[in-house]
C-alpha cells in the first residue's frame, strides 16, 4: 500500500493547529531587544538628550546618519549640554539596524523602537528628519502614516534596551545607571543587576512586558 | 481588446474596479532572490506567513507570467543588465518592490561592485527598508503595493516613450498617498 503512504502524511497534518500569523490582522510579538525604527529620546523634563556629537554618524557602517550639532541658544536651551543636534537625519534605505549608533551614543539619546513594519513609495520619505525621529511630549515615538503602529508597540523603546553601560564600564553587569526618560521614567535593573537609583529599584522587573527570545514561535 | 482605449463611464467604472480587484489579488512575483533577503522572501512565502493569503504564492521562474519583481538582495554591476532584461520581459502591468537596503541604495556595500540603488536600473514602486526586511515588512510593502494598484490607473503605467522607467533622480514619479493598509 505504498500508494496511500503519502496521503497518510497529509491526513496527519490536517488536524494540527494552523501556524500562520495573519499579519495585517495580528503582529508577532517582537523580542525585547529587537532593532527597529530609531527614536531620539528626551529627558524627563523634556530636554533633548542628543548633544550633536556625531559619534553615531561616525560609527555607522552604512553611513546612513547625518548629524550637525549647533550651540544651544542661551535663553532657551534644547539640550542640557553645550550643544544639541541641530540636524539629525537617518536614511532608512541605508540603515541596517545594527544598533551601533545606540551603543555609541554617550547620552542614550538614540535608541531603536520595535517598529519594523514600514515601507516607502518615495525615496524622500525614507529620510527621517529630527522632527520625525524625536519623541513627542509624552515621550512616545511619533507615528508616520506609512508605519504600522499597533497599541503597545512603543513599549521597550527606551535607553534601557542598550546592551552596554552608558558610562562604558566593562563591568556593567553588576550595576546599571540608566538616566530617566520622558514617558518611561527610570527603568529597573535586569535580572542579576543592581542599581543605586531608588526609583529604579522600587520597580518590579517582572512588570516589564515583552517575550523572551527562547520562546518558540507557533 | 486592449484596455487602453476604454473611455470612462458608469459601466467601465465598475469594470475598472473589477480589474483592479483582480490584479490586486493575483500579483504573481518573479523569482529574483539575489542574497540574504531572498531567505526572508522565501520565509514570507512559507507556512508561517503564507503569501497565498494575498494570492501570490506562485513565484514564477518565468518573467512572462509574473507581475511583480521583488528585487531581494544586492544587485552587482554584472547582474544589473540581467535584472533589466528580466524586467523588460515581464508583461504590463508590472511592478517592482525593492526589498532591503542593498537593493534600495546599496546599503552598507558602498563600493564599485554594487549598484547603488536598483532604481537606477528599473523603476521601483515600493521600497522596503531593513537589512533584511522581516516577513512583516515585506508584507507591509506588498500591502502598500496593493493600495497603489487600488488607487492607480488600470491602463499603461509607463508611457510609450519609455518615460517613467528612468533614473529616480530625473523623474520622481507620481506621489501616491498611501496609509497603513489593513
Amino acid at each position: 500500500m505504498g500508494f496511500f503512504d503519502g496521503f497518510k502524511v497529509t491526513m496527519s497534518q490536517v488536524f494540527r493547529p494552523r501556524v500562520t500569523v495573519p499579519y495585517p490582522k495580528f503582529k508577532r510579538p517582537k523580542p525585547l531587544r529587537f532593532h527597529g525604527r530609531h527614536v531620539l529620546n528626551r529627558y524627563e523634563d523634556g530636554m533633548e538628550k542628543c548633544i550633536g556629537c556625531e559619534l553615531c554618524a561616525g560609527v555607522c557602517p552604512a553611513r546612513c546618519i547625518y548629524v550637525r550639532g549647533a550651540d544651544n541658544p542661551p535663553d532657551s536651551p534644547v539640550s542640557p549640554g553645550e550643544r544639541y543636534g541641530f540636524v539629525y537625519e537617518i536614511n532608512y534605505l541605508r540603515c541596517i539596524h545594527c544598533d551601533l549608533c545606540v551603543e555609541a551614543c554617550p547620552t542614550e539619546a538614540i535608541t531603536e523602537s520595535k517598529l519594523f513594519e514600514f515601507s516607502f513609495t518615495d525615496r524622500s520619505d525614507a529620510i527621517y528628519t529630527r522632527d520625525e525621529l524625536l519623541v513627542d511630549d509624552q515621550g512616545m515615538p511619533k507615528k508616520q502614516p506609512w508605519e504600522d503602529w499597533r497599541p503597545g508597540d512603543e513599549r521597550n523603546t527606551s535607553a534601557w534596551m542598550r546592551a552596554t553601560s552608558p558610562n562604558g564600564a566593562a563591568g556593567y553587569e553588576g550595576k546599571v545607571a540608566w538616566s530617566g526618560e520622558l514617558g518611561f521614567g527610570v527603568r529597573p535593573p535586569e535580572h542579576g543587576q543592581s542599581t543605586d537609583n531608588p526609583a529604579a529599584a522600587a520597580t518590579d522587573p517582572s512588570t516589564i512586558e515583552g517575550h523572551e527570545d527562547e520562546v518558540t514561535h507557533g | 481588446m486592449g484596455l487602453e482605449d476604454l473611455q470612462h463611464n458608469f459601466l467601465t467604472g465598475s469594470l475598472e474596479e473589477l480589474v483592479k480587484w483582480g490584479r490586486r489579488n493575483s500579483v504573481w512575483p518573479a523569482t529574483f532572490g539575489l542574497a540574504c533577503c531572498a531567505l526572508e522572501m522565501m520565509a514570507t512565502g512559507a507556512a508561517h506567513f503564507d503569501l497565498s493569503r494575498f494570492g501570490m504564492e506562485i513565484f514564477r521562474a518565468s518573467p512572462r507570467q509574473a507581475d511583480l519583481m521583488i528585487v531581494a538582495g544586492r544587485v552587482s554591476q554584472k547582474m544589473a543588465p540581467v535584472l533589466r532584461q528580466v524586467y523588460d520581459q515581464m508583461v504590463e502591468p508590472k511592478w517592482v518592490i525593492s526589498m532591503g537596503v542593498c537593493a534600495s541604495s546599496g546599503g552598507m556595500f558602498n563600493n564599485y561592485a554594487i549598484v547603488q540603488g536598483v532604481d537606477q536600473v528599473v523603476p521601483v514602486d515600493v521600497y522596503s527598508p531593513g537589512c533584511p526586511p522581516g516577513p512583516e515588512t515585506l508584507m507591509h510593502s506588498i500591502l502598500t503595493l496593493h493600495e497603489m494598484i487600488k488607487t492607480g490607473e488600470i491602463t499603461r503605467r509607463r508611457e510609450e516613450t519609455g518615460r517613467g522607467a528612468e533614473l529616480h533622480l530625473d523623474h520622481p514619479g507620481p506621489k501616491v498617498a498611501v496609509g497603513t493598509p489593513r
